[in-house]
């Protein structure tokens, strides 16, 4: 191949690569530009603050997005805690032994199963066994054991990253393996656990399918004042209007839309801040 | 016979017993299979430098790590033998390893300072004991830093982070920060190789004078450092002491060809 | 002090050991309701018949059609995420500079982090009439658009991995290709990607297994009728769209209907299941240890 060929080769790919690169950031910002035109002007107090409704101009998202509160503190209750306990003990306390591989290998596996499989384990566990009905505290226990592989393996990278060095002299100084821990390697790891965590707190919001399957409601004309109340979330109400025909409830969908967007980059946001942050601390 | 003296040690009045401070038996290290030191006898005596010298390899620095214990992170290495601190077998198993680590200080060779204030490295040897008393820990981190001959450079930013002092003034902190909890033996692992020439020099001068309060056990490359600060050297090769004695001696005139050899640069 | 350290290492210990648990409950709740459900249907008809009715009074449980409408969508999905996903990755560990690489990747992940119900509003809303309007035959509901906003949104699993293993491979490599007069293209095509073969075939069963276990998408916007078909136009169902149907409906708990969600979900579970663990096998395997 001559050396013309070659460059036009090079050149041609490049400018494939970038429409690549590109198309999948255009066609979501088309996407999202036509969900705004859409759906923008629904978005007022009114829509904010009223109970869903079988009339799509009165129907509101208060019981959704209140009900997105209370999974996501919920939810955090449980998970965070656990899953940090879980890294740390992984990361600093377990040795190379045959149960410790297999406990990594499972939780990888855990990562990969897909979130309506843990929509049904919840059905049968939570709702059913466990007699917690389609509960807040039924869906927050649920997406607690989706997420909680996330929070994991978050919590064993951010431990992972702290030098050595830094073990060495606290252990040298006569500092038990805790107290090392506590005062040196989650200090460190703070960042990037707390990244994590946002992170997989963002993604819990978004789901819809575990949440279903254990029975959220998408019409539920209260809000949910204990765990054990039945409630609903803004994905369930967006996906209940987006089957309905009509349009005014697809002009409802798009506003609901275009909040849990705002929700969702909002947290996304707040994590790439701090992981920044974090890392610029490392170096 | 036992030879007794009195001696005034940080204020306190001490029965010195001129007999070895640390003891090894036999005392063999394996990683696995690998034999790392082969049934290494010697006795350390207190208030001495003593050197540990040998080519790459030879077993020093496991050597060294065997009497604060902190081999016990190596998960395939395993001891066998005696060692003795103040007639006391280390490895017994009723031994509080912390405690141990509290009497048997360490300095790394590349300086490791926490991520925290000046003052608050010196004083965290002492905040994991318990101690609350804060005029205590003041008086106690002010004192670790004059030993140190760190204070003066530093006495007016006590509250920096300990990350934006240069590398000699990071390893005096380290040396603080050992001093602080007042072991009786400081373990050194090649202290000044990570160092440039002045900070070296600074360093070794603070070592000699380290060596009235504490005994201090130092590893090095070096082996001019070793014949300028060291009471006594042991040089090792291949995991055998292959001779102990006052460093004179090593020096000028060792009794084996292997020392020879290695204090002449034939190898190593 | 030593009780203090035993206590607290119990309870991170007692923490880990949960997620075997939660593994455990997973096979329990699906092979059990699965067992009950294959003492009234024989598992020759569901793995062979052609026929999906459940729901129907004439019931036919064969789930083959659910597999092929998963396998429909998943085929769509990666043929627009791996090759696009694949020229990302060799693009930005080929070509661009640093600066654009440390901008771009983090910005893709924006593409993964977007709540699927999204996407499938948008495969209904504006994917779909926008295809009719060049075929007029395509339905409703079809696989061909959920297929295609949920390989948008499967890019960045191919892209960031792809890139991963493909920045991976040392450079010495990629010299000694310069060296002997070759392009870029040439010195990715020909030497940098086969040397990170393994590693992208990874993320390309990972992209495979995160779309056979997609949900909203396909349940907005695929349809709800299980039809055994390559056809991408009209409507069909997947695995996990049945489950969702089920759910949203009013299936006694305890029923035949109620047990065929986790028959299903067995199923599902199995797919995935061999899909990860054979990533993790190929990645213990192959995967080239360049350090």
């Amino acid at each position: 191949m001559n050396k013309l060929k070659k460059i036009l080769q090079d050149n041609l790919f490049e400018y494939f690569a970038l429409i690549c690169t590109f198309i999948g950031l255009v066609l979501l910002a088309i996407f999202i530009g036509k969900i705004f035109v859409d759906g923008i002007s629904r978005i007022d107090t009114d829509f904010l603050t009223n109970l869903p409704s079988r009339k799509a101009e009165k129907a509101g998202i208060l019981t959704s997005w209140t009900g997105t509160i209370w999974i996501m503190v919920m939810t955090s209750l449980f998970v965070v805690p656990l899953g940090i306990a879980a890294g740390i003990y992984m990361q600093e306390y377990s040795k190379k032994n045959t149960i410790n591989t297999f406990l990594e290998i499972n939780i990888s596996n855990l990562a990969g199963v897909p979130s309506i499989i843990y929509g049904l384990l919840g059905l049968e566990i939570f709702v059913r066994m466990l007699s917690l009905g389609n509960s807040v505290l039924a869906g927050s226990l649920t997406l607690t054991l989706l997420i909680l592989p996330i929070i994991i393996v978050a919590t064993r990278e951010a431990i992972k990253a702290v030098p050595q060095s830094i073990r060495n002299a606290s252990y040298a100084l006569g500092a038990t393996k805790w107290q090392t821990i506590s005062n040196h390697v989650l200090p460190s790891a703070i960042g990037g656990i707390l990244t994590g965590v946002i992170l997989a707190i963002s993604r819990a919001i978004g789901e819809t399918a575990p949440l279903i399957a254990i029975g959220a409601l998408a019409y539920v004309p209260f809000i949910a004042k204990s765990p054990m109340d039945e409630f609903t979330v803004l994905p369930i109400q967006i996906f209940n209007w987006t089957t309905r025909p009509q349009h005014e409830f697809l002009i409802n969908a798009a506003a609901a839309i275009l909040i849990l967007l705002a929700i969702t980059f909002f947290l996304n946001g707040i994590a790439v801040y701090f992981r920044n942050k974090w890392q610029t601390r490392i170096s | 016979m036992e030879l007794l003296y009195i001696l005034e040690i940080n204020g306190k009045q001490e029965y010195l017993n001129m007999n070895s401070i640390i003891k090894t038996e036999d005392l063999s290290v394996f990683y696995g299979k690998k034999r790392a030191l082969n049934n290494v006898s010697m006795e350390i005596l207190p208030n001495q430098i003593t050197a540990l010298i040998g080519p790459s390899g030879c077993g020093k620095s496991t050597f060294l790590r065997v009497f604060n214990r902190m081999n016990d992170f190596i998960e395939i290495c395993s001891v066998e033998g005696n060692v003795y601190l103040n007639n006391e077998n280390i490895y017994n198993k009723k031994v509080e390893v912390e405690e141990l680590r509290k009497k048997v200080g360490m300095v790394f060779q590349k300086p490791n300072p926490f991520p925290k204030s000046i003052f608050n490295n010196v004083a965290y040897g002492l905040e994991i004991q318990g101690i609350n008393d804060k005029e205590f820990i003041k008086n106690r981190v002010i004192e670790s830093l004059k030993q140190s001959y760190l204070w003066d450079e530093v006495k007016n930013d006590l509250l920096e982070s300990a990350l934006s002092l240069s590398g000699g003034q990071q390893q005096r902190l380290c040396i603080a920060r050992a001093i602080a909890v007042q072991p009786s033996i400081i373990l050194m692992d090649e202290p000044t190789s990570a160092l440039d020439p002045i900070s070296t020099a600074k360093i070794e001068e603070l070592i000699i004078s380290l060596k009235k309060n504490y005994t201090i056990i130092i590893v090095t490359h070096n082996m001019q450092q070793a014949s300028r600060i060291s009471d006594k050297t042991a040089y090792f090769y291949m995991g055998d002491l292959i001779e102990y004695n006052s460093t004179e001696k090593i020096f000028r005139n060792p009794e084996k060809e292997s020392t020879e050899n290695y204090i002449t640069g034939r190898f190593g | 002090m030593r009780i203090k350290e035993i206590i607290i290492e119990t309870i991170l210990k007692v923490s880990s050991y949960l997620t075997v648990l939660v593994t455990i409950g997973i096979i329990y709740v699906l092979l059990s309701q699965s067992l009950s459900f294959f003492k009234e249907v024989s598992i020759v008809e569901f793995l062979t018949g052609k026929q999906w009715t459940p729901l129907f009074a004439n019931k036919h449980f064969g789930i083959l059609p659910l597999i092929s409408g998963t396998m429909l969508t998943t085929f769509i999905a990666l043929s627009v995420s791996v090759p696009i996903g694949l020229t990302i990755a060799i693009y930005l560990s080929e070509y661009s500079s640093k600066k654009f690489k440390k901008i771009v990747k983090p910005l893709l992940e924006v593409l993964a982090a977007v709540p699927t119900v999204v996407y499938g509003f948008f495969a209904l809303m504006v994917v779909t009439p926008f295809l009719q309007q060049f075929i007029p035959s395509l339905a409703g509901f079809n696989s061909l658009s959920a297929g295609l906003v949920m390989g948008i949104m499967i890019i960045p699993f191919v892209s960031s991995l792809s890139e991963d293993a493909l920045t991976a491979v040392p450079n010495s490599l990629r010299e000694a290709s310069y060296g002997l007069g070759s392009n870029k293209f040439q010195t990715a095509f020909k030497v940098v990607l086969p040397a990170a073969a393994s590693g992208v075939i990874i993320s390309i069963i990972l992209a495979f297994s995160r779309a056979v276990g997609e949900t909203m998408i396909v349940s907005i916007a695929a349809g709800q009728q299980p039809r055994l078909t390559a056809n991408p136009l009209v409507p069909i169902e997947t695995i996990t769209g049945y489950v969702v149907q089920v759910c949203l409906g009013d299936v006694p708990h305890g029923s035949l209907e109620y047990k065929t969600i986790f028959a299903a979900g067995l199923t599902l579970f199995v797919i995935t299941y061999l899909l990860n663990n054979l990533s993790f096998w190929l990645k213990k395997r192959y995967q080239e240890v360049y350090e």
